[in-house]
Parts: C-alpha cells; sequence; structure tokens
C-alpha cells in the first residue's frame, strides 16, 4: 500500500473506531470484476483482516461507476469441462462463506452497479445500504448468460426476502435501484450519498438484528408450499423460456424446490447446477453472445466526440421514435416535419415512451422539454447530428440535402435512415458528400438495439466512427455496414420472410409456419412480423432488393397489398387483428412436415448469411452474428447464425440447400461463398455435381 | 398633478429584441391542458431556439403571475431553468394582479436602463384554469388538531370536532377576481363604470362583436405570427387562440343574461374577458447586448406609469396611468399612432375613451388644464383584445406590449401605448416606439 506506483486491487483501512474498510478497486479496469485471482486475493485479506480483531468490517468501491459488476464474464469461455467449473464455483463459495462467517458485523456500501458475484458477495455480508439514485443497479443478471447465481445467491437471496422477491429477480435477469431493493427488504437501508458512511457506521457501532423477511415471506420457502408455488413460477417462465433451449431458470426453481431446507445441500446443488450449465451450449452461446455485444459497443469509440443536439427530420413513426429515443438518453432534439399536425402523434408516442420507461414526473417532464418540436427547423444550425427519416424518395431527400447542408454546421454529421437507397444516389448534391452516412433504425426503436451504421468508399472514416459513436451516446448497438442494398439485416430477413409467404400462399397456416420459427428460437414467427413491419413496406423493400439479388416476390404479397391488407396497421394482413392482436386460428393438420418448414425459411436466411459474408457487408463474421441477434433475435441460445452453421456443419446445410434447389427452385441455389465458410469440408459427396 | 420624472428617459435606452407567446386557450369548466409554467416554457423554448446566444447569456429571468399552482413557487425560476437557463441565470416572480405581465417589463426595463442588466427575459403567465380549490380556515384548523392529537382518546375528541361546513371549497378564481377591499367582484366595478359613464348594453355588446371580427381577422391575415404552436401529451397542438367567435353577433349577445348582478345588470359573460390560460415574452436588451449579439431590434420601451383609482372603479386606471406619460413627453392623442387598452369589460374601456375626452373628468380626477382629444377607435385593440383572445392575468401585459410593438412594425407606424386596468385599482401604462 506504501508504494503508490502499484495499487493494489484491494486494500483495507482501519480507521479510529477500530472499524476496517475493505476497498475494491481493481486495476486496468473500469469496473470492479471477479476474477478467479481477486477472489483468491479476497480470501486472504478476510484472513487478515480476521487477525486484527476489528469491530467490524465495511466493503466498498473505489470506482466511480458502481461496487462491484459480477464475475469475469470471458474467464467463462475459458472452462473446458464440468470439473473445472465446479472447482472455479466452489472456490468462490468457500471465498463467500468465510465473509459470511466472520465474527463481527459486516456491510456492503453500495453505488452503481452490484450485480451477479457484487450481489451474492454483498448478500454474504450481515448488512447492505444502498445509494437512492438512479444509477444503482442490483441484480442478479446471470440467467441472461444462461447460468445462474453460483456464488451462494440462490442459497442466501431466498431466506432474505422470501422466493417471490427473489425468483423475480432471478428468474427474470431484471435490475433495481436502492429504493426498490430496500421495499423487497434486499438491503437494510437506501440512503444519499451524504448518510453513506455515517449509516455504515452506525450498523457496526451498534448493530441491529439483521433483517428477516416477514411471516408471509418466510412462509413461502416452507416445504408444503414450495411445490405449488415452484409451478406457478414454471408457468411464468414457460411464457418466456423453452427448457430445452434455455435451462437455466428452470435449474433455479429445481434448486429451490428440492433443497431450500439445508443450506449445505442447497449450496452444493447450486455449484453443481451452474457448473453443468456453465459448459452446456446455451450458457456458452448467450455468453458468445454477451461478447459479440461488447465487441459491437467498442466499435464506437471516438474519445473526443459528445454529441449533445440531435435535429430528426421527419416525424413519422420513425423518425418520431428515433427524436423520442435521443431526447430520452439526454440529448437536446428538435423534430421538423412540415406542420405541428404532422409532429403531435410523435409528441405523445414520445411521452408514453418517457411515461412507461420513466415513470416519475420530473424525468418525464425532462425528457419532454429535451425534445422541442420544430415545424420551422430552427433546430438545423445547432445541431451536432442532422437525421433524416423522410419518406423513401430519393429525389425528395436529395431536395431535402440541398437545402439542410448549407445551414448544418460544418462539422455536423448528416446521416440517413433510408433502408433502400444507397448514399451514392443520395449524396450528389451535397458540397461536401463524404460527410453523409446512414443510421439505420429499426423499428420499434426503444426495442431494437441495434443500428447500422452505413458507409461506402466515399464516406469520411472519422464521419463514420462519429456516427458509431452517436450510436453508443444513445445507448444503440451501433453496426458497421457497405451501402449496399438491404445492408446487412433487411437482406438477410428478407428471403426469410418470403419463404414464409411462399409457405403460407402452398396452404401452410400461418399460425403454423410462425408456431416453427419460434420453436426453432426466433422471438416472433415470419408470417406476424410482417404483418407488424407492414405488408407494404414489406413489398416496397422485397421490389427494391428483387432488382438487385436473387429474389422473387410472392404473389401472395402483391395480391394482400393490392386488396388493401397491409398488415397490423390496416387490421388485416395475413392474421386478422383485434384490438392489435393476431387472431390465429387453430393449427389444422398438414402434410408439410414441420422439418421442412423450418428448413426452407432458415436455409434461405442462411444463404443470404453466406452472400452478405462473402461480399464483406460486415468487417467481421462475429459482427455478422451480433447483427443478426440483436436485429433480429435470431435465436440468441444458438449464437448467432454463422455459429449455428458452425454447429450444424457447413457440408450438411448445403448439400440441403442443393436438394431443395432440385426440388423447389433457384431461390435455393447455394451461394459460392459457402465453400469459404468454416467448417466446410470440401468433401466427394458435396463436390459432385 | 405633480411632474413625475421619466424613469426610462434618463438611463440607458431599453430595446426589444424579440417576443412570443402562447395561444390564448378559453377555459372549459375544467383544468386546461397545460399549468403556467408549462404555457411559458414552450412559447420560451421556441423564442430561444432562434436566438443566436444561449439561454445562459440572459442575466435576469422576470415572470408575472398572479396564481401560480402550488408547485410554481417563483415560477420565474422554474421556467428559467426548464428553459435550459442555467443555475446561474438568478430569476423572480412579479405580482401587481392583472398588469403582473406589464410589471415584469417594467422591471427589466429599470435594471437595463440603471446598467444593471445587458440582456432580460420578461413576460408572465397564467393558468386561470388551473386555479385552486381551497379549504376555508375552518378545515386548516381541525386538520392541524387532528394530526396535533397525539394520543387515541384525544385523535378522536379532535374528530368529533369535525364539521361537516369545512368541506365547502373556496373558489380560488372567484376569490382572486373579487375586491377585498370594496367588497365588489370585479364585473361590479365595471357595472359601477358602465352607470357613471351611461353606457348601454348595445354599445358594450357591440364593442364585443367588434372585438371578436378584429381577432378573426387579424389570425386570417396572419397578422398573429407572435403565437407559438403548442403541443400536449395527448398528441395535441395548440396553434391559435381559441376564444374567437366569429361569428358573434348583436342578436346572440343581446340573449345572454348578466353575470355579475341579476337581473338589471349589463355586464354579461359575452362582453367580458374570457377567463384564458396563456403566456407571452419579451427579450429586452441593452444597447451593448444589442451589438455583442448582432440582435434586430424591433422596438423600444420609452416610458412606463403606474397609478392609483378607487378600487370600486378600477376599470378606469388606464387613464390615470396613460395621462402623466402623454402629458410628460408633451403628447396628445394624434401623437400615438397605436392603442392597446386591455379589455377586463367592454364597459371598463368604453368608459376609459370617454373618461379620456371628458373636461370634467380630466380637470377634476387628473388635475389636468382640458381633457386629451379622442382616442381614434379604428387605432385601438386593432387585433381584438381580451373580449374575444381573453385575459390570462399575469400574461396580458406583456401579451399587449408585444403586439403593439408588432402593430406598429407591420403598419410602419411610429408610437404605441399598451395599458390595463388593474383588480384592486391601479393602473400601469407603457410607451413603446418603433426602431426602423
Amino acid at each position: 500500500m506504501d508504494n503508490k506506483t502499484d495499487k493494489p486491487d484491494l486494500y483495507t483501512e482501519v480507521d479510529d473506531d477500530n472499524i476496517a474498510w475493505l476497498h475494491f478497486d481493481k486495476q486496468g479496469s473500469s469496473a470492479n470484476v471477479l476474477s478467479a485471482d481477486l477472489l483468491e486475493r479476497l480470501y486472504e485479506i478476510l484472513l487478515e483482516i480476521t487477525d486484527r480483531k476489528p469491530r467490524g468490517l465495511v466493503i466498498l468501491s473505489d470506482k466511480p461507476n458502481g461496487f462491484i459488476a459480477g464475475a469475469d464474464v470471458r474467464e467463462f469461455t475459458r472452462l473446458e469441462n464440468r470439473d473445472q467449473a465446479l472447482d472455479a464455483i466452489q472456490r468462490g463459495q468457500a471465498v463467500f462463506d468465510r465473509l459470511a462467517a466472520l465474527p463481527f458485523p459486516t456491510v456492503a456500501l453500495i453505488h452503481g452497479f452490484c450485480l451477479g458475484g457484487g450481489l451474492e458477495l454483498s448478500l454474504a455480508c450481515r448488512y447492505r445500504i444502498a445509494r437512492d439514485d438512479r444509477g444503482t443497479r442490483l441484480g442478479l443478471p446471470e440467467v441472461r448468460l444462461g447460468i445462474h447465481p453460483g456464488f451462494g445467491g440462490t442459497v442466501r437471496l431466498v431466506p432474505l426476502v422470501g422466493a417471490l422477491h427473489a425468483m423475480d429477480l432471478m428468474l427474470s435477469g431484471r435490475t433495481v435501484d436502492g429504493r426498490a431493493a430496500k421495499r423487497m427488504g434486499i438491503v437494510d437501508h437506501a440512503l444519499p450519498e451524504r448518510h453513506l458512511r455515517t449509516a455504515a457506521r452506525s450498523l457496526i457501532l451498534d448493530p441491529p438484528a439483521p433483517h428477516k423477511p416477514t411471516r408471509l415471506q418466510a412462509l413461502t420457502n416452507h416445504a408444503w408450499v414450495r411445490p405449488v408455488l415452484a409451478r406457478v413460477f414454471e408457468r411464468q417462465v414457460a411464457k418466456k423460456a423453452v427448457r430445452e433451449h434455455y435451462p437455466a431458470p428452470w435449474a433455479i426453481i429445481d434448486l429451490w424446490r428440492q433443497y431450500a431446507d439445508s443450506e449445505r445441500d442447497m449450496m452444493h446443488a447450486e455449484a453443481e447446477s451452474v457448473a453443468r450449465l456453465i459448459v452446456g451450449p446455451t450458457a456458452q452461446n448467450l455468453i458468445r453472445v454477451f461478447l459479440l455485444q461488447e465487441q459491437l459497443k467498442a466499435l464506437g469509440n471516438h474519445p473526443d466526440y459528445h454529441p449533445k443536439r440531435v435535429h430528426v427530420v421527419g416525424a413519422g413513426i420513425m423518425g418520431g421514435d428515433i427524436a423520442a429515443w435521443c431526447a430520452f438518453k439526454g440529448m437536446q432534439v428538435t423534430l421538423q416535419d412540415q406542420s405541428p399536425e404532422r409532429i403531435a402523434p410523435a409528441v405523445k408516442r414520445a411521452y408514453q415512451l418517457f411515461k412507461r420507461r420513466l415513470r416519475r414526473t420530473r424525468p418525464i417532464q425532462e425528457a419532454m422539454d429535451r425534445l422541442m418540436p420544430d415545424p420551422d427547423g430552427l433546430g438545423v444550425e445547432r445541431a451536432d447530428v442532422v437525421i433524416e427519416a423522410i419518406f423513401e424518395d430519393a429525389d425528395a431527400k436529395r431536395q431535402l440535402y440541398e437545402q439542410l447542408e448549407p445551414r448544418m454546421r460544418p462539422e455536423a454529421i448528416l446521416a440517413t435512415n433510408t433502408s433502400s437507397i444507397p448514399l451514392g444516389e443520395l449524396r450528389s448534391v451535397l458540397k461536401n458528400p463524404a460527410r453523409l452516412v446512414g443510421l439505420h433504425f429499426f423499428n420499434p426503436v426503444a426495442k431494437m438495439q441495434l443500428v447500422e451504421i452505413v458507409r461506402d468508399e466515399v464516406t469520411d472514416a472519422d464521419v463514420a466512427l462519429r456516427a458509431t459513436t452517436f450510436a453508443r451516446r444513445i445507448d444503440r448497438l451501433p453496426l458497421p455496414v457497405t451501402s449496399t442494398p438491404g445492408f446487412l439485416v433487411n437482406r438477410i430477413l428478407m428471403p426469410y420472410l418470403l419463404e414464409a409467404v411462399e409457405l403460407e400462399s402452398e396452404g401452410v397456416p400461418a399460425a403454423d409456419i410462425d408456431r416453427q420459427a419460434i420453436r426453432f428460437g426466433m422471438p416472433m414467427g415470419p408470417i406476424e412480423l410482417a404483418d407488424a413491419v407492414g405488408l407494404d413496406i414489406c413489398l416496397h423493400v422485397a421490389e427494391n432488393l428483387g432488382e438487385h439479388f436473387n429474389v422473387e416476390v410472392p404473389q401472395r404479397l402483391r395480391e394482400l397489398v393490392n386488396r388493401g391488407y397491409l398488415g397490423r396497421k390496416s387490421g388485416q394482413g395475413f392474421y386478422t387483428y383485434k384490438k392489435g392482436k393476431a387472431v390465429k386460428p387453430a393449427i389444422p393438420k398438414t402434410q408439410h412436415s414441420s422439418d421442412e418448414i423450418i428448413d426452407r425459411m432458415i436455409l434461405r436466411m442462411l444463404n443470404e448469411v453466406v452472400a452478405c459474408l462473402r461480399e464483406k457487408v460486415v468487417e467481421k463474421a462475429d459482427y455478422l452474428d451480433g447483427g443478426m441477434v440483436y436485429g433480429t433475435g435470431f435465436a440468441p441460445f444458438r449464437g448467432g447464425p454463422l455459429h449455428y452453421i458452425e454447429d450444424v456443419g457447413a457440408d450438411t446445410l448445403y448439400q440441403r440447400l442443393n436438394e431443395l434447389e432440385q426440388r423447389a427452385g433457384i431461390r435455393f441455389k447455394p451461394d459460392p461463398g459457402w465453400k469459404d465458410v468454416a467448417g466446410f469440408a470440401s468433401s466427394e459427396t458435396t463436390m459432385s455435381e | 398633478m405633480a411632474a413625475q420624472p421619466n424613469p426610462l428617459s434618463t438611463g440607458r435606452p431599453v430595446y426589444v429584441v424579440d417576443g412570443a407567446r402562447s395561444p390564448f386557450l378559453r377555459a372549459r369548466n375544467k383544468p386546461g391542458p397545460f399549468y403556467a409554467s408549462d404555457l411559458s416554457f414552450q412559447a420560451g423554448r421556441a423564442l430561444l431556439y432562434r436566438q443566436p446566444f444561449s439561454a445562459e447569456a440572459f442575466d435576469q429571468v422576470i415572470m408575472g403571475c398572479v396564481m401560480g399552482a402550488p408547485h410554481e413557487v417563483n415560477i420565474a425560476r422554474i421556467v428559467a431553468l426548464r428553459l435550459g437557463c442555467g443555475d446561474k441565470v438568478p430569476a423572480w416572480t412579479v405580482q401587481r394582479n392583472c398588469a403582473s405581465g406589464l410589471q415584469a417589463l417594467d422591471c427589466a426595463a429599470q435594471d437595463i436602463a440603471s446598467g444593471r442588466s445587458e440582456l432580460v427575459l420578461a413576460g408572465g403567465a397564467e393558468a386561470m384554469s388551473h386555479a385552486p380549490l381551497l379549504f376555508g380556515s375552518g378545515m386548516a384548523a381541525w386538520l392541524g388538531a387532528f394530526s396535533a392529537a397525539r394520543k387515541p382518546v384525544d385523535k378522536l375528541k379532535a374528530a368529533l370536532a369535525f364539521r361537516p361546513a369545512y368541506l365547502k371549497p373556496v373558489i380560488g378564481l372567484l376569490c382572486g377576481l373579487t375586491d377585498h377591499f370594496v367588497g365588489l367582484n370585479m364585473g361590479q366595478t365595471a357595472e359601477i363604470l358602465a352607470h357613471r359613464f351611461n353606457i348601454s348594453r348595445e354599445a358594450m355588446d357591440a364593442y364585443a362583436v367588434r372585438s371578436h371580427q378584429r381577432l378573426a381577422k387579424a389570425a386570417e391575415q396572419g397578422y398573429l405570427d407572435e403565437i407559438e404552436t403548442l403541443y400536449d401529451a395527448d398528441g395535441k397542438y395548440y396553434d391559435a387562440d381559441d376564444g374567437c367567435r366569429p361569428d358573434s353577433s348583436l342578436e346572440k349577445l343581446a340573449k345572454l343574461r348578466p353575470a355579475f348582478e341579476r337581473p338589471f345588470g349589463k355586464v354579461t359573460a359575452g362582453n367580458s374577458a374570457q377567463i384564458t390560460d396563456g403566456a407571452a415574452w419579451l427579450i429586452l436588451a441593452s444597447e451593448d447586448a444589442v451589438e455583442k449579439y448582432k440582435l434586430p431590434v424591433i422596438g423600444r420601451i420609452c416610458d412606463s406609469q403606474w397609478a392609483g383609482v378607487d378600487p370600486a372603479q378600477m376599470g378606469l386606471g388606464p387613464v390615470h396611468a396613460m395621462a402623466p406619460i402623454l402629458a410628460r413627453n408633451g403628447y396628445d392623442s394624434g401623437d400615438i399612432d397605436f392603442w392597446e387598452i386591455n379589455e377586463a369589460f367592454a364597459a371598463q374601456v368604453l368608459a376609459c375613451l370617454q373618461a379620456w375626452q371628458s373636461e370634467d373628468y380630466c380637470t377634476r380626477e387628473l388635475g389636468l388644464e382640458k381633457a386629451f382629444t379622442p382616442i381614434d377607435e379604428s387605432r385601438l385593440n386593432v387585433d381584438g383584445g381580451g373580449v374575444s383572445l381573453g385575459h390570462p392575468v399575469g400574461a396580458s401585459g406583456a401579451r399587449i406590449v408585444l403586439h403593439v410593438l408588432k402593430v406598429l412594425q407591420r403598419e410602419n407606424a411610429q408610437r404605441g401605448i399598451a395599458t390595463l386596468c388593474i383588480g384592486g385599482g391601479q393602473g400601469g401604462a407603457m410607451l413603446v416606439e418603433r426602431v426602423a
């Protein structure tokens, strides 16, 4: 500790009252993560502290962003087998057991992120205090990585607050702020910064009885009650996660049902369960997806770019929702359209978003105040980013750019939200053509994390980097793509949707198609998705792509659009809609096998994936997987489409495509890129044709 | 009348560089879509966005507001912060009843003239539809006693002391519009003026019809570009004054019953100012600020005056406030190109016009040697007034000053005056000039 240049990850100070203050400050990292090394060191320090016989111990973090963000996810990927995993988990459990067994009061002083292993560490303390600001988030998000708490979290949380709160947190993986945690009973105090240390000292100098659940909460853990409640939890989980795809939440319920009477047994079973899950395909794929997300996030890393003002032109669904999202994320936003009449509905949608997400009056008002309806376009001059989101017409867009450019600050970014027009066609009118970039958001903006950053060889590299960074500043996930038709996501999604339409016109019930897709792991069936996007828009995109690629537009789609059946927005598409919900008829038996249905849809998608990889629409194969998972919800537990190809085997899929081409037509013709896909063995059978 | 110095002629010139207001929204028997702070925030946000300086450049923000909602104490500070003026720009709220908005401008002008400020955002707002319902002091005393009681027995005793009469609400708006001193509501003071100056019901109604017609024409001609559109959370927008009834007629107005003194009174809801929500802002600047930011100047504030009159005849306040301004500047009516006399009541404006030209009134009440020449009604409230677009008490003063400047600009005219009568027996007036 004397050596200032080599600061330790953990250090202890003992104050005049003989209270030990243990600081977490992991070097070379912006957040405290519980790596194996750090846990090892924690164990040693706890032994040292015990020898000093302090009156109590306070654990706190020196990081401005939070307490402890959880375990080191990267270490998970290095685990080779179940035994190795079990060993690592049990060592962690031993450290926390040591903490829980200390003979003096212990307090976790929590601010900012307190997630996963971080919360489990605090649960091993006798008391917990959380800061009461919005930035303080407590939670056990392990389930999102396909595992569950492994350092005693499942064991210690349930008896502390009862099964309802505990299961809510563990099964959903959601986080709560300090005040909510206090209401649940997870923390003993939720306090402003100015009272934190005083409260910690007071808990140690005058220790009250540790928190106990209410009688009703305690009853939830009774041996007779658990089997009944477990079934309720299972029914809730079943709505969101199929057991074979996502085993972790089911494992949490099993653990609790079987072992909640014995802490020792449960601890052991918890470790066994996590060890089993963590080396399984779901966890490994979800961890992969998590790391893909981190990779994409890291792309928006312009250090000095901090845009504050955004001007959006076009207050339709996309433009309005982009503006609302930017305001929600703290930008000063002006939203321009031709008249107040066109902007007003966007203000309403913005209010609904803010109300849903912010709940409290003041933050809602602040967000509303940041969003200025701007029919006169006053915001252009001051904007750091101008986003054009008007209808898809190259002439109209060019005309608009001609008016905008002379009024824009020279360093401001001009971005288009076009989903189909190449930048080359739009920039001809610009004095500085290199400033145009695409920011392609997806609908609904507030739900879809991904934003395609569209650039081509003319786009200035710094502009592209700033656009990417802007996406991060509004907490979206940037995916740099080339300015080729359909970019990445729509281009890959479209063959899959069209094949679904084709299947439907062949007589496969729409509901059956959707069910198969959901069974595969898609978040929504393709037919319902087409209805949600709007059939006219689907047709427009399909026709646009058809000009460039081997895409036939099914007659059925044209027919529906001609009849005015535009999907959910018109109340009738493939499905009929009542109050915005699809009425799905019961599925009759058909001669189509479910394998055939899913094969045809997914293979067309995968074939396009390979084509995009070959054409280098994205720079790295990993980006493609990340883009598809976050842009379309492609079955996350499968780790992305390319990873799926690797898992199943490129050869096998290539062969199936060949068969389908013979049987169902040219649209299944395998892309030449298949031969370069990892795992494609140039065996005799596949090359024989 | 003792000669008063013109405080604004001795100091630095005070310029008006821009201004904006919300549409004036008529109260419809329920709280309107916006609080006073929302009205002034939305009007001010668009106004500030078109300025070449940032909101932090103001030296202060001053607002007039009579009855802010409970969460709007010192509403000027709340709005200044929402507008992005930042922590360091002080803001304060002034109250001179119906002329609160004019008071804000006067304070701002004085501070610029004296060299204290360079750039000030000043105006006013009122959401009269949000005027509170209050409990009387009986209720307050009971509630206090009840919560102070500690033991169960005492609690029970305290509870039993409750009387249903405590629940009777005090209507804040009626209270505010009643002169506590003489026990008359504002409508009654207008009845007194109608009686004194022998103003007929027909004359009042004719005046009201003209007010509506003038406002309708102004809106149609696009003269009201001072209005900034408001948006609410339900996806509605408000881009025009909604109290205007272009189809108003003498026949229709004749059917209305007296609003204040039944059955023989003459003042009706139709020939009185409407209960309305609205906000207005002006940006006032010193010469230095104009040069520093290269601001376009639309006018100059040249003079202002406050005067007291009999509370029972508060409607004559404008006469008493305007007279000294004209006297010390050596003007007669003909030197003023356009007039804005706030229309609290048609009867009250008509009474002012009569008093202004009455030898008897001017000599006896104002101490002048002779009467003023009559005010040309074609130059008075040319685009309507309180009767047609309403009188949100905190905002009206700022609105009429802004609007008379707009009229001077439009008509290429030189000099204008804006004046209001003030409940409680006062008048306020401001003399402005266009700067070409």
